[in-house]
């Protein structure tokens, strides 16, 4: 059979129907071959399969899950840099670098109780006020009655994409002594903080207010995890809100797409139903709109708790941990133990503790929406 | 039905509605442009003017001393390098990422489940947690502080096969069938004829990964600490934290951090709803 015909039955087949050759029953001539080649092509596919994946599985393999393990060993061990940490000779620790963290008094702890307290204050004011921020937004754009919704989008969404360094620098400017923040507050009659170096955390000084200037004594000492309960409830420090002010603002414009997209979807004569039934805005908002943004209300929330344990490039910029540690996090702490103090163990375990903490956040978060709202988000 | 819509909303009061509405536009629109206008407009002051009218958008005198230094200092030699390693990765991202995808949407072959469900459990794994691995596999294989170290680990990504292999999926199978009964192998049928049709999601993944490229700071950070390696968030975050310190430079520094956004800026000006459809993307891989 010379190829000429071949491709003409070929291309009858496919204008027949294009399905598989084998189910679309237009003649036996295409079905014979193709069952004859199938051997072939099986094993062609097989081949080919790993050779296409074959990169990405290298390269995966080698920069990320070997160097978790490697990581992990690390973690184990008191390893300060010098030659390689798997050779005869470094010395094993066990679980210290962890159990340091937790249950041993000293300066380790210390730091690191105070990191996960800063990120809790962070996670704890960030994640609302993006959600809500990203929401509103949303609302706002997605206004029936307003012009100009490609503008005003892009302009909320722009942030987003650039640089986490630039803008970092952008906002260190404003939030300068002399900067464009404090002289908007001076219009006020205002005189703002000098922000990057202001350790006062807004608890404390909302206690302050109102005559309580020293820790009462009962909160003075003592208190959970090597920190007093007095510094547990410090609130964020004022350099801190300069930095979750940067964030809310990166952030938002993505949130709010999410929400504009899950907006789009509901039908507009739901809208207009229960306006016809005399609804009022805000009980429509209540009662129609919200329950069925509820989906994207929960992923935002998680991509949101899950973004701000990781904040790092903000803290390297802006402030290094500083002032008085009020802007430690965990991941920056754990950065600057394994490569400015070179305790690579110990900033391995605080990687793996961090870790874990967003593995459950995530764990915790799926287990919610299993339960609930399950036609609107499916899991493969 | 709209003139329905819109002929109630007047009856409602929907004026007021309508104001109110664009007041708060239009001061959001501020407090998210703003900070841009800022940067420009400093960037192009003298140090004591930036110091002294912060807020003022318009320069007095205005000077391009911030970016004449720049230009003759370490900036080229980093932006250099960012272009490099963007347009390397962008295409090593592009390239093996829609192969694996398509491999995993399209051919018949054992362990695909399994690779397929490792490349999701990946995806999950938060960047933060990877600074000392990375470190610790670069500094092992003997590839520290070197232009491989930069390029190579990031050169595919777990989420680009993800969103590849979802696009694969989702375009009919017949063209794929009639290109092979063709004749046409595996590799031909992927390059020849899926490719082509995969257009929309190929841009998608060449803008995000030249962005997210463009963008990466703490990889640099770990990867490497010759000078002559930084790239432009690293050079920088350098400029900010490092040698000048705090509190003083700010046009120097804004103009660096300005040239910087310049290039994603651009491309999000053209591309815009490939963004958009990138985010929401991400939104539904959650």
């Amino acid at each position: 059979m010379s190829s000429v015909t071949t491709a003409t039955a070929d291309r009858d087949d496919r204008s027949a129907g294009g399905g598989r050759p084998a189910t679309n029953g237009t003649g036996g001539r295409p079905r014979r071959r193709f069952r004859l080649g199938g051997g072939g092509i099986r094993r062609n596919e097989r081949i080919a399969g790993w050779l296409f994946v074959a990169p990405v599985i290298v390269l995966l393999g080698v920069f990320f899950l070997l160097p978790i393990l490697m990581a992990f060993w690390v973690s184990l061990t008191d390893w300060r840099g010098q030659g390689s940490p798997f050779k005869a000779g470094v010395p094993f620790v066990g679980t210290e670098n962890y159990t340091d963290l937790f249950t041993q008094d000293g300066l380790a702890r210390r730091d690191f109780m105070t990191s996960i307290r800063n990120n809790i204050y962070y996670v704890a004011i960030v994640v609302p006020i993006q959600t809500a921020l990203a929401l509103g937004l949303a609302l706002l754009v997605n206004n029936r009655m307003l012009k100009g919704k490609g503008f005003f989008r892009t302009a909320f969404f722009f942030p987003s994409v650039t640089s986490s360094v630039a803008i970092s620098v952008v906002f260190l400017f404003m939030f300068a002594n002399s900067g464009a923040i404090n002289a908007i507050l001076s219009m006020f009659g205002i005189s703002g903080p000098a922000w990057f170096s202001d350790a006062r955390g807004l608890i404390h000084l909302l206690l302050g207010l109102v005559g309580v200037d020293n820790p009462p004594s009962a909160l003075a000492s003592g208190g959970p995890l090597g920190l007093s309960w007095w510094d547990w409830l410090s609130g964020p420090s004022v350099a801190m809100c300069a930095i979750m002010a940067l964030v809310i603002w990166t952030t938002s414009g993505t949130f709010m797409l999410m929400f504009l997209a899950a907006l789009q979807s509901v039908p507009v004569s739901l809208d207009e139903a229960s306006e016809l039934d005399g609804a009022t805005r805000w009980q429509r908002l209540r009662y129609v709109t919200l329950p069925l943004l509820k989906p994207t209300m929960f992923l935002v929330v998680t991509l949101g708790l899950i973004g701000t344990w990781q904040v790092f490039d903000q803290i390297y910029v802006m402030s290094q941990g500083n002032p008085a540690k009020t802007t430690l996090t965990p991941a920056f702490l754990s950065y600057r133990t394994a490569f400015k103090d070179f305790e690579y163990g110990r900033g391995a375990a605080i990687a793996f503790v961090l870790f874990l903490i967003i593995v459950l956040l995530t764990l915790a978060q799926r287990w919610v929406m299993r339960d609930r709202d399950k036609p609107a988000r499916r899991f493969r | 039905m709209t003139t329905l819509t819109e002929a109630r909303r007047r009856r409602h009061g929907g004026m007021v509605n309508t104001v109110v509405g664009y007041a708060f536009l239009i001061f959001f629109a501020l407090v998210f442009i703003y900070p841009f206008v800022i940067q420009l407009a400093n960037s192009l002051k003298t140090e004591p003017d930036a110091a002294a009218n912060p807020l003022s958008p318009v320069p007095q005198p205005l000077t391009t001393a911030a970016f004449d230094r720049l230009l003759n200092g370490d900036f080229p030699l980093w932006l250099g390098n960012s272009v490099l390693i963007a347009v390397v990765v962008t295409v090593g991202r592009v390239f093996l990422d829609s192969l694996a995808g398509y491999a995993l949407a399209r051919l018949r072959f054992g362990g695909r489940r399994a690779i397929f469900a490792t490349i999701v459990a990946i995806m999950a794994v938060p960047g933060v947690v990877l600074f000392i691995p990375k470190f610790l596999v670069l500094n092992q294989l003997g590839i520290y502080d070197t232009y491989t170290a930069l390029i190579l680990p990031l050169l595919v990504d777990a989420a680009g096969v993800f969103i590849m292999k979802q696009f694969f999926e989702s375009i009919p199978l017949s063209m794929e069938e009639a290109a092979r009964i063709d004749g046409a192998g595996v590799f031909r049928t992927f390059w020849s004829v899926v490719l082509p049709m995969a257009r929309p999601a190929l841009i998608t993944l060449t803008i995000l990964s030249f962005q997210g490229t463009w963008n990466e700071f703490p990889h640099t950070l770990v990867a490497v600490q010759d000078p002559s390696l930084y790239t432009l968030p690293r050079g920088v975050a350098n400029l900010v934290s490092g040698s000048l310190g705090a509190g003083t430079q700010y046009p120097l520094k804004l103009g660096a951090a300005l040239l910087a956004t310049i290039p994603v800026a651009i491309i999000f000006a053209i591309f815009q709803r490939y963004f958009v459809r990138g985010a929401t993307e991400g939104a539904e891989k959650g």
